[in-house]
């Protein structure tokens, strides 16, 4: 690979791509994890053959790219330069696709995208409600490129933002550029990066860490995967220029284990970066030196948090630190440490290209810039999204989201993972940013937007979380370690009909006890969704615990299934559903459950398309 | 411990990649030999109380012989709320099994993760390293047979 020894030369070979070309016909394939598991790499292989079989390989490129973030709907095709979309392709799609739309001008209606109940299909991304109404800056070129060849990212301007700051901008312009941009950190905590970047300037100390946070642990969330694996360029990008104005040499990123493909597009991105002196030494030709290595995780939810982090890559387990000595100060090694969050390091680029005033005016008032989103759960239209800070809940959900999956009721969103809350109806109309939604008891968090339905039970919900904390904590802390599992064991109980009015008191009398005295982020804020489900679903848990009954039909010692038999047609479905032989019932004879048998799956519930499954 | 000795050079022999170092000898293995981490305390000159902490502190770690082909049921958020627990049961049930164990026969074993972040698929299983998304119980048994 030819080495770029000054920003003359990495414009020239950026002109001589060809992958820039906005004209030159070209088939990309999303190649997120989600994809991939749903047969995405083959579908990108058959274009491969079939074209090379026809001849056209020359003239059409094929790429894999990284994650378009319309999940629900993959695998994801799109040829440009027309900008035709393709959904939920097959492999044997290909050579129909090829010869319609390639070939020909055609369009092929049955694999494109349609709203729910209207007849007229949509061809083009940017007319998709889903990507209407997002504003896609980090995930801007995701779409585009092969995140395993490092000219597709320099072809749409990458490492030009470098190139600006390193021979451009003194340090500490660069600063005073991220602190008047306002840019928060998008991991959850929303610390000004600015002011965390000159803390890190200006403490003493050599060695100076830059780190970048890839634990991404709370479960529903996978805004950073798809930025590691789509896009690990533009985070090399901003941890150098980073690097360059704290004055740091040496740095790492942290990805979690879970991650596999995430790691390696990051090493095979450090490793092109470092062929073409974009990273390493002498970057560009200047004085300026930066190293990046890969540090993985493996297996701690705790270790998202800085100082826990900061002890994995020491070759210890994940405990954290008192922070009454800053990070900055002492972080890894002991020596002044920066540490941000994947998606904070994939603004930094965006923000040196087109200024901090551009990005400041994104926004709301105090939450500058758009945010990811991974909205999850009992939604249409599952996948990523990028909008705007200060969209509303509503939009988010009904807008881009498309509503509650299976037109079920709406009945809440957990948002900010183990660590948020759970949001009713009734605050649909809330912003999203980082003050808005922790006014009423939830928080923002890392990104991850869990929409619940009407057969979610909020009760569950919370043992769900607390059983998880209860075993992610690292069990320094005697609050953290035993008032998790304190708080877990009596919501096990109210979930399976043990509960007392008075375990409501003592929840929430351990809440403040586990809250007060546990030294970082796990244990401050595990009541929170025990907290919101009580303030916001009290009803819920005063059913489980009066009446023995589960409202959603979803603990099982509280739910007794039966098939309505006025409703039920007879239809079988639910028969061949039932993992255990439970339901009996012949043509055109309502069907029965054998309670002894049922285990209370809800698998007929589910599949009935009468509704005919009912919760005594 | 000829391997393991290959791993701790390739690490320089210092302890600050232990966790890495730990993960390259159970890719090895298939798990964490004791008598690895006997070694790995020695030759890296630590102590074994402390490789003991990392092994047992981190979830991936196993420090018993696995099956051949490795089952791990998603338990995230999304993947919970689609019912993954009925496909944890359904695998159970089939195979004979509790959580972290497994197969007589040496053949599967079941783990659960806290999140995989393929959550638009949700519920999903791995299997090795092949992802099964939108997976249901009447789907485990033609997806385990695929594996000998």
């Amino acid at each position: 690979m030819t080495k770029l020894t000054s920003v003359v030369e990495l414009e020239a070979y950026r002109a001589g791509l060809t992958a820039g070309d906005k004209t030159r016909p070209c088939v990309t394939i999303c190649g997120g994890t989600g994809c991939r598991a749903n047969a995405g790499l083959q579908v990108a292989q058959m274009f491969r053959n079939m074209l090379k079989a026809k001849k056209l390989d020359e003239k059409v490129d094929v790429r894999t790219t990284g994650c378009h973030g319309f999940c629900e709907r993959g695998p994801l095709v799109v040829l440009l330069p027309k900008g035709l979309l393709y959904i939920s392709v097959r492999p044997n799609d290909v050579e129909e696709i090829i010869a319609t739309s390639i070939e020909g001008d055609g369009t092929i209606e049955r694999l494109a995208y349609k709203l729910p109940g209207a007849k007229e299909r949509i061809f083009r991304e940017s007319e998709i409600p889903f990507y209407a109404h997002q504003r896609r800056i980090v995930f801007a070129n995701s779409g585009k490129i092969d995140p395993t060849n490092i000219d597709d990212y320099l072809a749409v301007g990458g490492y030009s933002s470098l190139a600006k700051a390193l021979t451009t901008m003194e340090p500490d312009q660069i600063i005073d550029w991220i602190e008047k941009s306002c840019l928060r950190g998008r991991g959850g905590g929303g610390f000004p990066t600015g002011r965390k970047w000159r803390a890190c300037r200006n403490a003493e100390g050599y060695p100076k860490y830059i780190i970048c946070n890839g634990d991404e642990g709370d479960p529903g969330a996978f805004m950073d995967r798809s930025i590691m694996e789509g896009n690990p360029q533009s985070i090399l990008e901003g941890m150098a220029i980073g690097a360059y104005a704290i004055g740091s040499d040496q740095g790492y990123i942290y990805v979690r284990q879970e991650y596999p493909l995430a790691v390696e597009n990051l090493r095979i991105a450090i490793k092109q970066a470092q062929e073409h002196q974009l990273l390493g030494q002498n970057i560009l030709g200047t004085d300026f030196s930066f190293t990046v290595h890969i540090s993985r995780g493996a297996g701690a939810f705790v270790c998202g948090e800085s100082t826990a982090l900061i002890a994995s890559i020491e070759g210890f387990s994940g405990e954290p630190r008192a922070k009454h000595i800053h990070m900055s100060e002492k972080g890894l090694f002991a020596k002044p440490t920066n540490l941000n969050n994947v998606e904070t390091w994939a603004n930094v680029p965006v923000i040196i290209d087109k200024g901090w005033k551009w990005f400041a005016d994104i926004g709301s008032d105090n939450s500058k810039g758009t945010k990811v989103f991974s909205l999850v759960g009992k939604v249409r239209n599952t996948g990523l999204i990028e909008v705007p800070m200060g969209m509303t809940l509503r939009e988010i959900i009904f807008d881009i989201g498309g509503g509650v999956a299976k037109n079920r009721q709406f009945k809440a969103v957990q948002t900010g993972g183990p660590s948020g809350g759970c949001l009713p109806a009734s605050e649909l109309n809330l912003s999203v940013d980082f003050d808005q939604l922790a006014a009423v008891g939830s928080m923002m968090g890392s990104g991850g937007m869990i929409v619940m339905d009407d057969r979610t039970c909020m009760v569950e919900v919370a043992r769900y979380f607390t059983e998880f904390l209860s075993r992610e904590s690292c069990g320094k802390c005697t609050a953290c370690r035993e008032g998790i599992m304190r708080m877990y064991e009596l919501l096990e109980n109210i979930t399976t009909g043990r509960g007392t009015i008075e375990d409501i008191l003592l929840l929430e009398e351990v809440s403040a006890y586990v809250r007060e005295n546990s030294i970082c982020g796990l244990g401050k804020s595990a009541p929170n969704p025990t907290l919101s489900t009580l303030k916001y679903f009290r009803e819920e848990y005063i059913a489980h615990i009066e009446q023995r009954r589960c409202p959603a039909g979803v603990c099982k010692e509280l739910t007794t299934f039966r098939i309505d038999p006025e409703t039920c047609k007879a239809c079988g479905k639910c028969i061949r559903a039932c993992p255990v032989e439970a339901i009996t019932g012949q043509k055109k004879m309502p069907h029965v459950i054998d309670e002894d048998k049922c285990v209370k799956c809800g698998a007929c519930r589910e599949i009935c398309p009468f509704d005919a499954v009912t919760i005594l | 411990m000829n391997r393991v000795d290959d791993l701790i050079k390739k690490y320089d022999g210092q302890a600050s990649w232990l966790v890495m170092l730990l993960q390259d000898i159970q890719t090895e293995y298939n798990y964490l030999p004791a008598q690895a981490i006997e070694h790995v305390a020695t030759k890296l000159n630590i102590p074994i109380t402390r490789v003991h902490n990392v092994a047992t502190f981190y979830s991936s770690f196993s420090l018993n012989e696995r099956g051949k082909h490795i089952i791990r049921v998603c338990d995230g958020t999304a993947c919970h709320l689609r019912s993954a627990d009925n496909i944890r049961n359904e695998i159970k049930r089939q195979l004979g099994i509790k959580e972290g164990q497994t197969t007589p026969d040496k053949k599967f074993t079941l783990e659960v993760v806290a999140c995989l972040g393929v959550c638009a698929l949700a519920p999903v299983i791995t299997v090795n390293a092949e992802y099964n998304g939108n997976m249901t119980p009447e789907k485990v048994r033609d997806v385990l047979a695929q594996y000998d």
